[in-house]
């Protein structure tokens, strides 16, 4: 196995893992489809980086963490639903970006690339996902209290806020993170299907996270390793795969439900 | 017994809209308040303004800082069936909460067989999941707990058990009870103090046999309420 199909694998297994991670909190908070709207909104980033030469983490990143920010912001000022906030995040990151977005250069932004990541990608990619797992561990707890009742958080005196917001950057890494891997047309299904597919066979918390990790990880190494073989984009294939496990999912769900 | 709470010509505004004026009332340690009125005469709000969950004038005075527990009006079934719970994952997402033995503890102190520990929380019945509930407000023994209609959703008996349960914790040990509750009975029944509010307006404030009139109850619901004095 070379260099690269290693650097390609640690990166895959590490930002599966924690979508997947994260998706079972978003899931259960019935926001998967925020990481959508997020998604897109790194297109502009995309588009500044491209025009501009250089590394597309640096366009990604801050286009997608001022999009969490904006949505924490305006949720707190309109007390709109974040769904619908980040509908508009989502129309100004893909309107924007499509005045001046050199689509025929933009492949890598909407499939991923992760089959060209560099060392130092992947050490970033690394630190980086440890990070926000290990926050969401943190947090994982009260963002489910709060998901069931916010008082019951907010008697304890923590503010309800600042957890929204720190969760919300953790999705934007997240997001940004899986532009890498799939690409930002699809990051959404790397939080979304394994979390999905794990609620439909688990019992108890402790499953459901184990479970939706273990589907992240094998959907990010199963893509990666069908890539190589068909010689097709990884982004989609890794989504295929993600898919597949579902589709296995919900056989045990049912077989399960007849018993 | 000794004062716990005091609160003093307390006004609620919310929206730009007056839930609550000159409202003032004492709540002694060990005692039961139900809170009684109609919908949308702010019970839940008052609750809340209690817990320091929102904003008030006047004066709301803790003469000690108890330990508190409580248990919110729509914490049900919905809230929760949709996430992948058990009863032991419910309970150890409260902060302090990681023992087996205390969570079995508490589900033995409200009646529950210990062997719901390992079940999804949401396939307990009406009455087990809000004995479940009652179980988790308690398991730090907290000094007061608040309930805010704690039996709705479950048939008379089931919420017969549930005041019954009160009754018997507060023998146990000295446990302050605010509670809100439609249920008159209840009143009569259980509580040492009750608070009858009214929109806008504080009806009363006392013992439930000394001031809970028919009329009173006319007044304070717009009807005709039929009551049977335990």
């Amino acid at each position: 196995m070379n260099t690269q199909v290693i650097l390609s694998l640690i990166s895959g297994i590490m930002i599966g893992g924690i979508a997947a991670y994260l998706g079972t909190l978003m899931l259960s908070k019935k926001m998967s489809v925020v990481a959508g709207p997020l998604a897109h909104l790194a297109f502009p980033g995309v588009a500044i980086a491209i025009l501009c030469g250089f590394n597309l983490a640096f366009g990604v990143f801050p286009f997608v963490l001022f999009g969490a920010f904006l949505i924490w912001m305006l949720e707190r000022k309109t007390k709109l639903p974040m769904e619908n906030l980040s509908a508009v995040i989502f129309a100004i990151g893909v309107g924007t970006s499509l005045l001046f977005l050199p689509i025929g250069k933009a492949e890598e932004a909407l499939v991923g690339n992760i089959m060209h990541i560099t060392f130092t990608e992947t050490v970033f990619i690394s630190i980086l996902s440890l990070g926000t797992y290990f926050f969401v561990r943190k947090i994982y707890n009260y963002m489910m209290l709060i998901n069931i009742d916010e008082d019951l958080v907010k008697i304890e005196k923590r503010d309800i806020s600042l957890y929204n917001l720190g969760y919300l950057l953790a999705i934007a890494t997240v997001v940004s993170l899986g532009v890498y891997l799939v690409g930002g047309l699809i990051t959404a299904a790397l939080i979304a299907i394994p979390a999905g597919a794990s609620r439909n066979i688990s019992k108890g918390l402790i499953q459901y996270k184990f479970w939706a990790l273990t589907f992240g990880v094998l959907g990010a190494v199963f893509g990666i390793i069908l890539s190589i073989i068909f010689h097709l984009p990884t982004g989609p294939l890794i989504i295929v795969s993600n898919a597949i496990i579902f589709i296995f999912s919900v056989i045990i769900q049912r077989r399960g439900n007849k018993v | 017994m000794s004062n716990l709470l005091e609160v003093k010509n307390l006004k609620v505004e919310l929206d730009h809209e007056v839930i609550h004026k000159d409202l003032s009332f004492i709540l002694e340690e060990g005692e039961m308040l139900t809170i009684l009125g109609p919908n949308g005469a702010g019970k839940s709000v008052l609750l809340k303004v209690l817990l320091g969950l929102l904003p008030y004038k006047g004066e709301v005075i803790w003469h000690k800082k108890p330990r508190i527990g409580y248990l919110p009006q729509n914490l049900s079934h919905l809230a929760i069936k949709n996430l992948p719970l058990t009863v032991e994952d419910f309970f150890k997402l409260k902060e302090g909460v990681v023992s087996k033995k205390l969570i079995i503890e508490a589900l033995e102190m409200v009646g529950l067989d210990s062997s719901v520990y390992q079940k999804s929380a949401s396939t307990l019945s009406g009455g087990q999941f809000q004995r479940m509930l009652i179980a988790w407000v308690l398991i730090l023994k907290p000094d007061v707990i608040f309930l805010d209609e704690p039996t709705s959703g479950i048939d008379i008996g089931g919420g017969q058990n549930i005041y019954t349960l009160l009754d018997r914790l507060r023998g146990e040990y000295p446990l302050t009870i605010v509670m809100v509750t439609h249920d008159i009975h209840v009143v009569y029944a259980h509580s040492d103090k009750v608070l009858c509010l009214k929109r806008k307006d504080r009806s009363c404030f006392g013992e439930p046999k000394t001031i809970l009139t028919p009329q009173l109850l006319e007044h304070i619901f717009g009807m005709k309420i039929k009551f049977y004095e335990h």
